[in-house]
């Protein structure tokens, strides 16, 4: 590192006079008159609005029930690529010959954007769970299957060459040998795809969904409520950061066991 | 009978469209519970003569066998000590001494009997639960040496097992070695490049020359630490001062020598 390290003091310092700043540039903008405030709700409008969606159901539910609600979508579609990602990665990773079956036809698709697969999910979930379960799902599972993957390959040699002269089934040298020496990469990879499912879900439930947070800011912005529309986008913030967060607690609790 | 035997084995690399003849007319017999060392220079092949017997390579032409049997994979059989331990990270000292067993199909109960036995005999006792992050280099390779031992394999295949280590615990682990191979007589393939090691550690010593590595001359030191009696001796340091040793370690040293000079320390 160049610079001398901060104390953490002068770290949380420094994120407060960033957040504080943020605030106010915010505040500046919004009452200034340069612009209404329906155009550019305060912040202190949108607490005002958080705390009312709180308490008071809006279209049809409380914010809380509709970040449950969300976070239930969020968190089927999330197993479901964890669940076929990992072992995917892992076989391919192990037998080259699945590695030459899948990456064509995946490396083509990882590259159509989550919310093009909306028509699709309406067609054939209409505004089922599965509609942004789907959704979410193509949003998550590149990330997790590209580092279990990667992880898998990159293993050192010697692992592999111990296993094998171990006498180590294909089962156990992916599972016993592969997993734990990608589970870094894993996890890295699961904190990319935590990200862009949750991202992917706001997007499909403005679309395909009759409850969830994207659902709420469609109704806030058909009411032309724009405090409605930023208080769904704080709590998406903030619901995002705290995924990360576990997921981040999840890293460290590895990487201390491994002595890395 | 646990043997090894190499026969006319050859290993032909290629690169860029050359060919770089690495092993030639290798011919060598390991008896059953003989402990046999490889020494030569860098670049002799020794380490992928030890690797064909484990399966990990194959030569171009030639066999190489085990217990009458041709090499084609690794397996359980030939246990390796690796140069770098591979031990596995995430698992714990018993468990990295559990995983061949498993293979093997050996029960539970056995299982911990085996581990049990050797963990004690390693002086690994009250590191079960330890990861390999958390021991000394030696006592990780003392893991290595004992998850190798615990199969009961026909043979033993170490390639350079004490290369990483620092002098002392060196030449403690070699101590070791001879007591354990000199309790429990296994067949053993050990490679190095460390003159004295051979010497100590050896019935027989297969000296190698590179580029093609081929066997320069075998040397009979059980025949000659048996005669002078040098096991006599617990400490390395004694062995190293009988004159008998230190003229096999002269002779081994000019074998190698009026090949390659400086390429030998």
């Amino acid at each position: 590192m160049l610079e001398p390290r901060l104390s953490t003091a002068k770290l949380t310092t420094l994120t407060i006079i960033g957040a504080a700043g943020f605030l106010l540039l915010w505040s500046i903008a919004a009452i200034s008159g340069w612009t209404t405030r329906e155009f550019l709700p305060a912040p202190w409008d949108v607490a005002a609005r958080f705390a009312h969606l709180v308490t008071e159901p809006f279209a049809g539910f409380t914010l809380f029930e509709h970040l449950a609600s969300s976070f239930k979508r969020f968190a089927m579609g999330f197993a479901i690529a964890v669940a076929v990602g990992i072992p995917l990665g892992l076989l391919m990773a192990w037998f080259p010959w699945v590695d030459r079956i899948v990456s064509p036809a995946f490396d083509a698709v990882r590259f159509v954007a989550p919310i093009a697969w909306v028509p699709f999910a309406a067609l054939w979930f209409g505004t089922g769970i599965g509609g942004p379960v789907l959704i979410i799902f193509m949003g998550a599972f590149p990330p997790v299957l590209i580092n279990t993957y990667r992880g898998g390959k990159h293993v050192d040699r010697k692992y592999i060459e111990a296993a094998q002269t171990l006498g180590a089934s294909h089962l156990r040298a992916m599972t016993e040998v592969l997993l734990p020496a990608a589970v870094p990469s894993i996890v890295a990879g699961l904190r990319i795809s935590a990200g862009l499912g949750w991202q992917s879900l706001v997007g499909a439930e403005l679309i395909v969904a009759s409850s969830g947070v994207g659902y709420l800011m469609v109704k806030g912005q058909a009411a032309v409520s724009t405090a409605t529309v930023m208080s769904g986008m704080v709590a998406i913030g903030v619901v995002g950061l705290l995924i990360d967060v576990a997921l981040r607690r999840v890293q460290q609790v590895i990487e201390t066991r491994r002595g890395i | 009978m646990a043997t090894i035997n190499f026969s006319n084995v050859e290993r032909v690399f290629r690169q860029n469209g050359k060919e770089f003849i690495a092993l030639k007319d290798v011919n060598l017999g390991v008896q059953d519970r003989e402990f046999v060392a490889i020494v030569g220079p860098s670049g002799c092949g020794k380490t992928t003569c030890m690797r064909m017997a484990a399966g990990l390579e194959h030569p171009t032409s030639g066999t190489v066998s085990v217990a009458g049997e041709v090499v084609k994979n690794p397996g359980p059989d030939r246990a390796v000590v690796f140069q770098a331990f591979a031990l596995f990270p995430w698992k714990t000292v018993w468990d990295n001494v559990e995983f061949g067993l498993i293979s093997l199909g050996v029960d539970k109960a056995e299982r911990t009997r085996r581990i049990v036995h050797y963990i004690a005999l390693m002086g690994l006792g009250g590191y079960e639960q330890a990861y390999p992050h958390q021991l000394s280099g030696g006592m990780q390779q003392r893991v290595a040496i004992a998850r190798a031992y615990v199969l009961d394999p026909k043979v033993l295949l170490m390639d350079e097992p004490f290369g990483a280590l620092d002098a002392q615990t060196r030449v403690v682990m070699q101590e070791e070695l001879v007591r354990l191979a000199r309790r429990y007589p296994r067949t053993v393939l050990f490679i190095t490049h460390a003159v004295e090691e051979a010497v100590y550690l050896a019935d027989r010593i297969v000296v190698m020359t590179g580029r093609p590595g081929t066997i320069r001359e075998i040397i009979d030191v059980k025949k000659v630490r048996e005669a002078e009696n040098w096991d006599q001796h617990p400490r390395i340091e004694d062995v190293m001062d009988q004159p008998s040793f230190v003229h096999l370690r002269s002779y081994v040293w000019k074998l190698l020598r009026d090949q390659h000079g400086s390429e030998v320390h």
